[in-house]
């Protein structure tokens, strides 16, 4: 564990938090999973600076972060396409990025996807809270001074450990296929979802209507989830004994409306909900901002098995492809 | 459902029989498990412990996470590693073992002390007038009897307790509060509960509870689990302030 300040914070922009994968199986307590609302950007940040799969880094909303280099260090920035400058002069994201002591690294606002990932080599030192660095601002749990703050001006991160010295800064950003594989497109986002919970409590036709209708975006949505706007569902209950809520469960309350429940969802809840979104398919939903119209689409328990198993391969394949080291590579 | 009702001796001596539930997919690394009878009740809250337990060693290889409620335990597992289809079967084998050695061994009795309060900003006085009894009534229904814990969760540290007396069942507040104290100990409907911060809620408040419900940087976080039993003991005003109640 080294202590050494390499960067520091300027602006924070509409929202930035210290997040890890997350922290999970705390929901006994009541605590929710927290974590990277996109969990591709998140994986590819850490990897094009050699980190540890779980490192903590910064997950920015929107735009407008600004960061000071306050000693020499490597970073990488992914996610949402956005301009980026280093000292004023255009740079590329999805690519390892060597900083000197001084030099000044800023976000514009997110054109396309709404969250960046900004992975400094060897990690941001946050102490694990409930085994996590995940901020969770509702429950006042994680970030750097384990109290669920953002990120403010002024604050300072210094390394969890020492940056991994095989990292090449003169690549080239990934290949756009996978840059873009989270961010909105010209066509309606595809939302795969595997029925489950309460799905036999809606009736054929309430389903047939959910597939069959575009859904948008409402302005309500957060870490806790994204509320949709479209034609009402209706099911035959409308009120159960609260239960567990597991990622990706879309919520149906009474006005219809469905809520797709992501990482900061509270961990018990009353209302139907009809399924779950595939977890790849939630990373790209969390890159969407409001008005951007979707589609629910069904998929059984093993074509969801079967698209995670080729998603985990082929991010292995990336990784061999771009020289980053197997042995930086965890499972989950 | 008749097994619902069995007592708590007859219970252990048996694993979940396959018409007590049933598995239900909960997304790609989900399965929940519903007791065919879906309501509160503490022969339910006896079945879900007993899957919790006969669950449990297999947290940690196999699963990822149990959260129980009620009636119901969300069960997670590594997607990566098992699949729903892999996976049924163990379920099905585990819940099934017998479950003598339960017993109640991991289920704590906890004591949680109560400054039963008239002062205006609770609703002591209120509650009394909406069931028609004396506000000592009122503490002696909540304080004389043992709930069990049946789930946690809406924020960390938050306790359902039931079941709240009959006599004390109210509806919840038609307007919510925008701010109920850290420490409030509240009902609503047949359950109790002590906020563990200040949050909006609509329950109705009754006393202060000095014992933090949750606190992060102490091990246990909580001084209880989803199992068990909680008893509510009224303490005074100078009582509540030396054990380190705000006033």
């Amino acid at each position: 564990m080294t202590s050494m300040t390499v960067l520091r914070i300027i602006s924070p922009g509409v929202l930035s938090l210290i997040q890890d994968q997350g922290r999970f199986a705390m929901g006994a307590l009541g605590l929710t999973q927290g974590g990277p609302l996109d969990l591709h950007s998140f994986r590819w940040a850490n990897a094009l600076v050699a980190n540890p799969v779980n490192s903590t880094l910064i997950e920015h909303s929107v735009g407008g972060l600004t960061l000071q280099a306050v000693a020499n260090c490597v970073i990488a920035v992914t996610g949402a396409e956005l301009a980026l400058t280093l000292n004023g002069k255009a740079v590329q994201c999805w690519q390892a990025l060597a900083l000197k002591a001084g030099d000044e690294i800023a976000l514009g606002m997110c054109s396309r996807g709404l969250r960046a990932y900004i992975a400094v080599a060897g990690g941001i030192a946050a102490p694990a809270q409930f085994g996590s660095s995940a901020t969770v601002m509702r429950e006042g749990i994680g970030g750097l001074q384990q109290n669920g703050q953002k990120l403010t001006a002024g604050a300072e991160l210094a390394l969890a450990t020492k940056a991994n010295s095989h990292i090449n800064t003169s690549k080239a950003p990934v290949a756009a296929a996978i840059r873009q594989r989270t961010l909105p497109g010209a066509t309606p986002l595809q939302l795969r979802l595997i029925e489950g919970y309460q799905a036999a409590l809606f009736s054929a036709t309430a389903r047939a209507q959910f597939y069959l209708h575009t859904y948008q975006v409402s302005p309500q949505f957060d870490r806790m989830g994204y509320k949709l706007s479209g034609p009402a569902i209706r099911c035959s209950t409308s009120q159960l004994l609260s239960e567990g809520i597991s990622y990706g469960a879309v919520q149906i309350p009474p006005d219809g409306q469905p809520i797709v429940l992501l990482n900061d969802r509270q961990t018990l809840g009353g209302y139907p909900k009809i399924g779950n979104v595939l977890s790849l398919d939630c990373w790209a939903l969390a890159q969407a901002s409001s008005g951007t119209q979707l589609n629910f689409s069904p998929i059984t328990a093993a074509d969801a098995h079967n698209a995670t198993h080729l998603a985990a391969a082929r991010l292995q394949r990336e990784y061999q492809h771009y020289g980053i080291s197997p042995t930086v590579l965890d499972t989950l | 459902m008749s097994e619902i009702n069995l007592n708590r001796s007859d219970l252990l001596v048996g694993g979940l029989s396959a018409a007590d539930y049933h598995l239900q997919i909960a997304g790609e690394n989900a399965y929940i498990l519903y007791l065919t009878t879906q309501q509160i009740s503490p022969g339910a809250a006896l079945h879900i412990q007993t899957a919790m337990q006969l669950l449990q060693p297999l947290v940690g290889s196999v699963l990822v996470e149990l959260l129980p409620s009620y009636a119901s335990l969300l069960i997670t597992f590594n997607p990566l590693q098992h699949s729903h289809l892999t996976l049924r079967p163990l379920l099905v084998k585990a819940l099934a073992k017998p479950a003598a050695k339960l017993a109640t061994s991991t289920a704590k009795c906890v004591e949680l002390p109560v400054w039963y309060s008239e002062q205006d900003d609770l609703d002591l006085v209120r509650v009394a007038k909406a069931t028609g009894l004396s506000v000592a009534e009122v503490i002696a229904l909540h304080s004389q009897c043992s709930y069990q814990v049946y789930a946690i969760g809406f924020a960390p540290g938050f306790a359902y307790l039931g079941e709240l007396p009959a006599a004390l069942a109210l509806p919840r507040l038609s307007t919510p509060r925008a701010k109920v104290p850290a420490g409030a100990v509240a009902i609503a409907d047949r359950q109790t509960a002590v906020y563990p911060a200040a949050s909006p809620g609509g329950w109705h408040l009754l006393g202060l509870c000095p014992v933090p419900m949750f606190n992060a940087k102490q091990q246990p976080a909580m001084p209880m689990a989803v199992g068990d039993q909680v008893n509510f003991v009224p303490i005074t005003a100078r009582e509540y302030s030396l054990l380190g109640g705000l006033v």
